[in-house]
C-alpha cells in the first residue's frame, strides 16, 4: 500500500500519544478551573496563617470578648460579629418584603411595556459602586436620618422601645442597615422574580377557576409555592450584606459598642478592618484582624451554602446568572 | 330537600371587601416596586447636582493637592483605575475564559458540579477578605503595596464571573458545529478556540465587560493592596491611585473642598461603570438582531 | 482534478503477514471500503448495535433504511468514530477501512475523519464564516493555506456539490444567508474539500424541500464517480432512487443486505418485506 496523504503537506501519521497541542489546550483548561480551587485554599490558608497568632492567644473566648483594646493588646470579636448580624438583619427586614413585593409586581401585575424599563432601572441600581452609596449615605442619608426620621421616631411612641433610644448621631446601626438594604434590593428582587417565574402557570389558573381575586391567587398559588424559594433568595442576600464594607464603614459610626438602640454607632467585622488594618502596629493586633476576616468569611461561606443548597433544589440548576 | 348548608352563598359585603382588598395589595406592590427603584433616583440626582459643578478641565489633569489646600484634581486617580482595570483583566480573563471552556468542553458532570459550586463560593468571598489575602500573599513577601497587588485583587475577583459566562455562551453553541469540526478532522483545540469560541465571541466579551463594570468601583481590595498614590505612579511595583479610593479618602476627611471632589470623582467613577453597562447592551442588542 | 486517490495508511506498518489484504472482496474486482465484522456498540448499559457484520463497496452508494430509531444513525456514525463523543459508549468487533482497523489502539480519530467525511441531517455551516471560508476551513485548520491551491479546491469542491454556479460571485457572504438547500450543498462542499475517501451522509435531505432534494439526489449520483457514500435515510423511494446496494437495519440488528433492486423487489427477509411495503416504519 502506498503512503501517500491526504492532503499534500499534511502527515497522516499521528499517534495519540505525540499530538501535543490537543493535550496542552486541555491542560490549559484544566489548569485554569484548579486555579479556582487554589484560590480558595489560598484564601483559606492565608486567613488561617495570619489569624493563627490571635487564636492560640485568645482561644475560643475571642468571639465572645468585647474588649477591644489597641493599647493593652487585647480584642476581642463580640462587638462586630454584633454589628455585622444585627446590620446585616436590618437590612434584610428592610430588604426582603420590599424586593419580593417589587419582584410579585413584575411578574404578576406589571403591564409588559413597564417590566423591563424597571428590570432596567433594578440592574442599574446593582451597578453602583459601594463606595458612591457609601457617599450617598454620609452626606444624604445620614443628615436626613439625624434631622428628620430619628427625630420623629424618638418622638414617637416608638420611641419608648429601646431600639429607639439614645442619642441621636446619624451614624447609626440602623443607617448601615438602611445603606446595605439598598445594596442587597436588586439580587433579592432578581432571584425571587426567577422563582416566582419558575412557578407553573396551572397553579394560577387552577385558583382563578375557583374565583379567588388577583392578591388571592398571588397568596394562594404563587406566594405558597415559591416560599422556599424566597427565603433561599433572602438567605442569599443575607450573604451579600454580611460581606458588605464601604459603604457600612461610612455610615455606621465605626465605635465597637454593643448597645440594643438602633440609634446607636456600630462597627462589622468588614469595617473594623478596612479602618484598622493599615494601622495595626502589633502582631497581635494584625492577627486579631485576620482572625475578624476568618469569622467573616466562615460565616459568609456558610450562609451562601446554604442558600445554594435552597436554591439549587428548587430551579434545579446552580445560580449561574446571579452576579 | 336541599340543607341550607348545601349551597354558599358568600355574602355581597365579603365580595366587596376581597376586592377593594386585592386592590389594595396591588396598590402596595406598586408602591414598593417605586421605593425600590427610588434610591437610584436620588443617588444619581446628587451625583449630577453635587458632582458636576466640581467638574473641570483641573479635574481631569490636576494631581491631587497637598491637605488643606484647595484645587487639584484626580488625574492620576482616573488613570490609575484605567491601569488596575488593564491588570485585573490580564489575570482574570485568560484563567476565567479557559475555565468557562473547561466547563463547556471538557470537564465531566461530577468535576463540574464541584468547580461550580467553588466559582461560586469564590464569588461569595467579601471584598475585604480579598484585600487581606492579597495583602499577605503580594504586598509582605515584595515588602511594599504596588499596583501589581492591587490589579492581582481584582483580577482574581473577576475570574468566578468570567467563568460562569463564558460557560454559558459556550454550552449555547450547538453541538452539530463541534460535530461537524469533528468531521472534517480538525484538532478538537482548533475546534474550541477557531470555531465555538468565535461563535460565542460576542457573549465572552460581555461577559468580560460586565465583570469589569463590577470590579471598577471596589475599594475594599485596594485598601492594603494599591494603598493609593497622591502622585502619578511611575512604576508598578509601587503604589498607585484608584477612583474609588480617592472617592473613599476624601469622602471621610474633614474638608470641604475634597467633599466637592469626591462628589466629582464618584460622578465620573458612575459615568465609566455605566458606559460600559451602555456598551453591554448594544453588543447584546446587535447580537439578538442578527440571529 | 485528482482522482480517487490510492489507499492511504492509518498506522504505519499495517500491513498484514504476508502482503494480502485479510478479507476478499464480495465481488470479483470489486474493492471493499469498509469491513465491519460482528460490530455491537453499547450506550451504557444499553445495546444499540447487535453484531453486525457487512462490506460496503467502494465507490457505490449504499443506503441504510429502517424504522426511527432502528441504529442506522449509531452505526453510520460509529463508522468514523463520532459516537466517541457521547460519554459512556463502548463497542466490540471490528471496522476496517480498506484493509486497516479504524479502531486500532494507535490510530488517531482526527485522521479517520479526514479520510471518512460526514454530512448531517441539518445543515450546520459555521455561522461566523463566509461560504468560501466554510468551504476551505478543514484545510486551513489541517494548515494548508498556500492560496492558490485553496482557490483551486474552493471552486473544485463547489463545483462537485453543484453549488458553484449560484455562489460563486458571492463567496463573501455569510455562508448562513444561503437556503436551506444551498446550505446543506455548502456542507457537502465543505466535507469534500479535504478529499476523503467516504462521504457518510445522515440524512441530508430530511430538511429540505422536494426541489432542494432531487438537487441533493443528484448531486449523490454524480459523486459516486469518485467518492464511497453511504447515506442514511428514513425516506426508501430515496433509497430506491439513489442507491447501488441497501441495507435494512431493526432494532440495531442487519436484517438483509443486497442490490438495491433485490431489497426493494424480492427481499429474502419477511420483516424487510413488511418495511418496504410500508407495513409498519
Amino acid at each position: 500500500m502506498s503512503q501517500s496523504a491526504i492532503l499534500p503537506e499534511a502527515t497522516p501519521l499521528i499517534t495519540a500519544t505525540s499530538h501535543w497541542p490537543d493535550r496542552s489546550f486541555r491542560w490549559l483548561a484544566i489548569g485554569a478551573a484548579c486555579m479556582i480551587l487554589i484560590l480558595i485554599g489560598l484564601v483559606g490558608w492565608q486567613l488561617s496563617r495570619g489569624a493563627h497568632l490571635a487564636m492560640t492567644a485568645f482561644g475560643p473566648g475571642f468571639l465572645t470578648s468585647s474588649k477591644w483594646d489597641p493599647v493593652t493588646d487585647e480584642y476581642g470579636a463580640w462587638p462586630f460579629i454584633y454589628g455585622t448580624l444585627l446590620s446585616s438583619l436590618l437590612a434584610i427586614v428592610i430588604a426582603v418584603p420590599l424586593g419580593v413585593a417589587t419582584a410579585l409586581f413584575l411578574t404578576e401585575m406589571a403591564p409588559l411595556r413597564l417590566r423591563q424599563p424597571i428590570v432596567t432601572l433594578i440592574e442599574m441600581l446593582a451597578a453602583v459602586p459601594s463606595v458612591i452609596f457609601g457617599l450617598w449615605g454620609i452626606f444624604m442619608l445620614v443628615p436626613w436620618l439625624r434631622d428628620h426620621l430619628f427625630q420623629w421616631i424618638s418622638h414617637s411612641w416608638l420611641g419608648y422601645l429601646p431600639f429607639f433610644k439614645g442619642p441621636i448621631y446619624g451614624v447609626s446601626m440602623l443607617a448601615g442597615g438602611i445603606v446595605v438594604a439598598i445594596m442587597i434590593l436588586p439580587i433579592i428582587t432578581s432571584v425571587s422574580r426567577e422563582i416566582l417565574r419558575s412557578v407553573p402557570n396551572l397553579q394560577r389558573e387552577a385558583a382563578y377557576a375557583l374565583g379567588a381575586t388577583h392578591w388571592e391567587v398571588i397568596r394562594i398559588a404563587v406566594l405558597s409555592y415559591a416560599g422556599r424559594g424566597i427565603f433561599g433568595a433572602a438567605v442569599l442576600g443575607l450573604g451579600r450584606a454580611l460581606g458588605e464594607t464601604m459603604a457600612v464603614t461610612m455610615v455606621i459610626g465605626n465605635r465597637p459598642e454593643v448597645s440594643a438602640s438602633l440609634f446607636a454607632p456600630g462597627y462589622t467585622l468588614a469595617s473594623v478592618i478596612a479602618n484598622e488594618f493599615t494601622e495595626a502596629n502589633s502582631d497581635l493586633y494584625i492577627s486579631s484582624l485576620f482572625e475578624l476576616g476568618l469569622v467573616l468569611l466562615v460565616v459568609t461561606f456558610l450562609v451562601n451554602a446554604a442558600a445554594q443548597l435552597m436554591l439549587r433544589t428548587l430551579t434545579g440548576q446552580g445560580m449561574g446568572k446571579i452576579k | 330537600m336541599t340543607a341550607a348548608t348545601d349551597t354558599f352563598e358568600p355574602s355581597r359585603a365579603h365580595q366587596t371587601w376581597r376586592r377593594w382588598k386585592s386592590r389594595g395589595m396591588s396598590v402596595l406592590l406598586g408602591v414598593c416596586a417605586v421605593a425600590v427603584i427610588s434610591p437610584l433616583f436620588l443617588v444619581l440626582y446628587f451625583l449630577v447636582s453635587k458632582g458636576a459643578s466640581a467638574l473641570d478641565w483641573n479635574f481631569f489633569t490636576q494631581l491631587p493637592k497637598p491637605t488643606g489646600e484647595l484645587g487639584g484634581g484626580m488625574a492620576n486617580a482616573i488613570v490609575g483605575t484605567l491601569m488596575l482595570l488593564g491588570m485585573a483583566a490580564v489575570v482574570g480573563v485568560p484563567i476565567g475564559v479557559m475555565g468557562g471552556v473547561y466547563l463547556a468542553e471538557y470537564g465531566s458532570d461530577r468535576a463540574n458540579y464541584w468547580i461550580r459550586f467553588a466559582a461560586d463560593v469564590l464569588n461569595g468571598i467579601p471584598s475585604i477578605v480579598w484585600g487581606v489575602v492579597v495583602w499577605a500573599l503580594l504586598v509582605v513577601p515584595f515588602k511594599t503595596f504596588s499596583a501589581y497587588a492591587g490589579g492581582a485583587a481584582l483580577g482574581f475577583m473577576m475570574i468566578p464571573l468570567i467563568m460562569r459566562t463564558t460557560e454559558e455562551v459556550l454550552v449555547l453553541v450547538p453541538q452539530s458545529y463541534r460535530e461537524a469540526g469533528l468531521a472534517l478532522g480538525i484538532a478538537r483545540w482548533k475546534i474550541i478556540t477557531v470555531i465555538v469560541i468565535k461563535t460565542a465571541l460576542k457573549g465572552i466579551i460581555t461577559g468580560i465587560l460586565i465583570a469589569t463594570a463590577r470590579i471598577a468601583g471596589e475599594t475594599a481590595p485596594l485598601l492594603f493592596t494599591a494603598l493609593g498614590n497622591n502622585f502619578w505612579n511611575h512604576n508598578l511595583s509601587e503604589p498607585i491611585a484608584a477612583l474609588p479610593l480617592q472617592i473613599y479618602n476624601y469622602a471621610i476627611s474633614p474638608y470641604d473642598d475634597w467633599h466637592r471632589q469626591a462628589w466629582a470623582g464618584a460622578l465620573v467613577l458612575m459615568g465609566m461603570i455605566l458606559t460600559l453597562n451602555i456598551i453591554v447592551r448594544v453588543i447584546s442588542r446587535g447580537h439578538n438582531k442578527s440571529n | 482534478m485528482a482522482d480517487v486517490v490510492p489507499a492511504r495508511v492509518l498506522v504505519p506498518q499495517a500491513v498484514p503477514a504476508g502482503g494480502a489484504p485479510a478479507h476478499a472482496p464480495a465481488m470479483a474486482g470489486e474493492t471493499i471500503a469498509f469491513e465491519v465484522k460482528n460490530f455491537s456498540l453499547w450506550y451504557g448499559a444499553r445495546q444499540a448495535l447487535h453484531d453486525i457484520t457487512i462490506r460496503i463497496p467502494a465507490k457505490k452508494v449504499t443506503a441504510i433504511i429502517g424504522p426511527s430509531g432502528c441504529g442506522k444513525s449509531t452505526f453510520i456514525r460509529a463508522l468514523n468514530r463520532m459516537h466517541e463523543l457521547t460519554p459512556g459508549t463502548r463497542i466490540a468487533g471490528d471496522v476496517r477501512l480498506f484493509g486497516e482497523d479504524v479502531y486500532g489502539s494507535s490510530v488517531e480519530p482526527t485522521v479517520v475523519r479526514r479520510r471518512v467525511g460526514m454530512v448531517f441531517q441539518k445543515s450546520n455551516p459555521f455561522p461566523t464564516m463566509s461560504i468560501a471560508e466554510n468551504v476551505l476551513v478543514g484545510l486551513r485548520l489541517n494548515g494548508l493555506t498556500q492560496k492558490s491551491f485553496l482557490r483551486q479546491r474552493l471552486e473544485e469542491s463547489l463545483r462537485m456539490a453543484a453549488l458553484w454556479d449560484e455562489v460563486k460571485d458571492t463567496l463573501g457572504r455569510p455562508g448562513l444567508s444561503l437556503s436551506g438547500g444551498q446550505q446543506q450543498r455548502l456542507c457537502i462542499a465543505r466535507a469534500l474539500a479535504v478529499k476523503p475517501e467516504i462521504l457518510l451522509m445522515d440524512e441530508p435531505c430530511s430538511a429540505l424541500d422536494p426541489i432542494a432534494t432531487a438537487k441533493v439526489e443528484e448531486l449523490i449520483h454524480s459523486l459516486k464517480v469518485n467518492y464511497t457514500v453511504v447515506i442514511v435515510t428514513h425516506n426508501m423511494q430515496q433509497a430506491a432512487r439513489c442507491s447501488d446496494k441497501t441495507a435494512f437495519f431493526y432494532m440495531g440488528k442487519l436484517i438483509e443486505y443486497d442490490e438495491t433492486r433485490t431489497i426493494f423487489m424480492n427481499p429474502a427477509n419477511p420483516q424487510t418485506e413488511a418495511y418496504v411495503s410500508g407495513r409498519f416504519g
